[in-house]
């Protein structure tokens, strides 16, 4: 009997992540959401640039890699020449929120048939802990060690919440995966993301609330603390939109 | 019709079914022409949400093995130059129109040349090249556009038709069917989804080991080597016995070759060689010219740009001028004239 395996959606590669870093668990939850739906044959993945750029060697789909920010520019192109094509792309803050947010709000604006996976951790990983535009009030980062000041850096934005106001938006939720009760919610919503897409229904997004260990300067488990005691209440959980039973 | 108009019947023409462009003077007919047309061909003609979108778009709708156009004008241009960087970057082909107005920054809308250095030498970041067109007809920007398809598909690289505003606004009679197809390669590397047929195919900019970035870079130079080889492409007119040649692509031909017909009525022995392909450039044909012609004489709608590449290809050994205006100013037919009879007095 076999009680774990590999999702076939994934290669063999390493993975080149960092110890405790959750990256690892959203690829895999990707992965079994794109066997269970049988479509890896079908799927075309976009990589973003960030710590997830190396994702077209672990996804065993056709993957495209973009240039900072302009994952969901690629995915409309992908998907508007091969409707057919399960088009999804995998981003971080920097790159969704920052400087890819003109092509994040309009893919989501004209309904683009997309699923974006948004993994928020609140903080740029590659580059080595800068401040994100999902930084927290008073957090600390490499360009706010004094802690983000609100006056002179702004406030964070929540995706989820400005996207579901846009009409082309059919399913917006955020998650987590600090624990296996919210891992298990998580591929629930991974996997209605994609089954959106797949009925036509338009534009999907989960932003996974993810750990940076290593550029927030905790081990994996206050890293983990931290996610439940300080970005849970800035981001909370829940299901932003859904229009994919309107008209059943 | 339009030169504007002309360009998108004949990507149609072509096989390309996906556009995805953004407003722009002076080529908005472009995207106006392809939003009543592509419908009708069971197309698409996509108005993005900036022109770094639609390059973008491009890049994927190109990497899933469409033939896909973008279009635009100068400063949408620059725009663009991050996402050609990464187009040729993974190897993707697809065609490009920069129809150019005046700069720098907004400059004006009236045509200009002045994108000539962006075009052949920094359309992106890195060791790059793309193929640029240089139209000076509108039966040629019809050709062109077709063959744009074809170079592209080959050599998976970007080709872009480099006109201006003239050529877009002017209308002259056109026939789509003079040219013949190339022979194009099966495009077994697209992202289109793998079927459970083949290993995944990855369209990808990234290598992190220079070895191996290098090795991708000497690969893609021998295509641009052969580019080099086979597909340079140029008009001669009255070269032969020609004292002073001009060399002017574009618009700027067409008002150098009158130039060189009333030299020619008033004894002077001009020739004008008009570079067709903008890169590669016509370097050995400048070379040979320079073992008869005395003088050559660039006249470019600018401050000075291929000018240079005249004087690298002749190897110092004539004498090279210029003339241009810029700003959207056209040159004159007499003031070329009075340059080349000022160059005359001094052979």
């Amino acid at each position: 009997m076999i009680v774990f395996d590999k999702p076939h959606a994934l290669t063999d590669v390493p993975f080149h992540y960092c110890p405790g870093c959750t990256h690892g668990i959203v690829h895999r939850l990707v992965a079994e959401v794109i066997d269970e739906l049988e479509c890896e044959g079908r799927t075309v993945g976009i990589a973003p640039v960030g710590c997830s750029v190396f994702a077209y060697n672990y996804f065993n789909c056709d993957m495209i890699e973009a240039p900072h920010g302009r994952a969901p520019a690629v995915a409309t192109g992908v998907k508007r020449a091969n409707p057919e094509n399960v088009v999804f792309t995998y981003q971080g803050d920097g790159d969704l929120a920052a400087i890819g947010t003109a092509e994040t709000v309009h893919a989501a604006a004209r309904g683009e048939n997309i699923t974006i996976i948004f993994i928020n951790n609140a903080i740029y990983g590659m580059t080595g802990g800068q401040m994100a535009p999902t930084t927290l009030p008073g957090q600390v980062s490499t360009t706010s060690p004094y802690g983000r000041d609100p006056k002179i850096q702004g406030t964070p934005i929540r995706i989820c919440e400005m996207l579901s106001t846009l009409d082309g938006t059919a399913y917006a939720e955020r998650v987590s995966v600090d624990s296996v009760k919210n891992i298990k919610a998580a591929k629930k919503a991974i996997k209605k993301a994609f089954e959106t897409q797949v009925a036509g229904k338009g534009f999907s997004i989960v932003e996974v609330l993810s750990t940076c260990p290593t550029n927030w300067g905790k081990t994996p488990e206050q890293a983990l603390e931290w996610l439940r005691s300080d970005m849970m209440p800035y981001y909370p959980l829940g299901v932003y939109k859904d229009t994919t039973k309107e008209g059943e | 019709m339009k030169g504007n108009e002309v360009i998108a019947e004949a990507a149609i023409k072509a096989g390309c079914r996906h556009y995805f462009g953004y407003p722009i003077t002076p080529q908005t007919e472009i995207s106006e022409t392809l939003a009543k047309r592509m419908p009708k061909v069971g197309g698409l003609c996509m108005q993005a949400e900036s022109e770094i979108a639609a390059i973008n778009m491009v890049l994927g709708a190109a990497s899933s093995g469409k033939r896909v156009l973008t279009s635009s004008s100068s400063p949408g241009l620059s725009l663009k130059s991050e996402g050609i960087s990464y187009i040729v970057g993974s190897d993707v082909p697809c065609v490009i129109v920069n129809v150019q107005r005046a700069g720098p920054g907004l400059g004006g809308i009236q045509p200009g040349q002045a994108d000539y250095y962006q075009a052949t030498r920094a359309m992106g970041h890195g060791d790059m090249h793309i193929v640029v067109l240089a139209p000076a007809s509108i039966q040629e920007v019809a050709d062109m556009t077709m063959e744009a398809f074809d170079i592209a598909d080959i050599y998976r690289t970007p080709v872009m038709i480099l006109a201006d505003g003239a050529l877009g606004q002017m209308m002259e009679p056109v026939d789509f069917e003079a040219r013949e197809a190339r022979e194009i390669p099966e495009k077994t590397w697209a992202a289109c989804g793998h079927q459970n047929k083949r290993a995944h195919n990855i369209v990808n900019s990234l290598y992190i080991e220079p070895e191996a970035l290098e090795k991708i870079i000497l690969e893609r130079y021998e295509r641009y080597n052969e580019i080099a080889e086979k597909e340079v492409k140029y008009e001669e007119y009255l070269t032969e016995d020609a004292d002073i040649v001009i060399v002017a692509f574009g618009i700027a031909a067409r008002i150098a070759r009158t130039a060189v017909n009333k030299a020619r009525a008033e004894g002077i022995k001009a020739g004008l060689l008009r570079p067709i392909t903008l890169w590669p450039f016509p370097e050995k044909k400048l070379l040979s010219l320079s073992d008869t012609a005395k003088s050559f004489l660039a006249v470019e709608l600018n401050m000075g740009q291929m000018v240079n590449d005249v004087k690298l290809a002749v190897e110092n050994k004539k004498p090279v001028e210029f003339y241009g205006r810029t700003g959207g100013m056209l040159p004159s037919v007499d003031e070329v004239y009075e340059k080349l009879k000022e160059m005359s007095a001094k052979l």
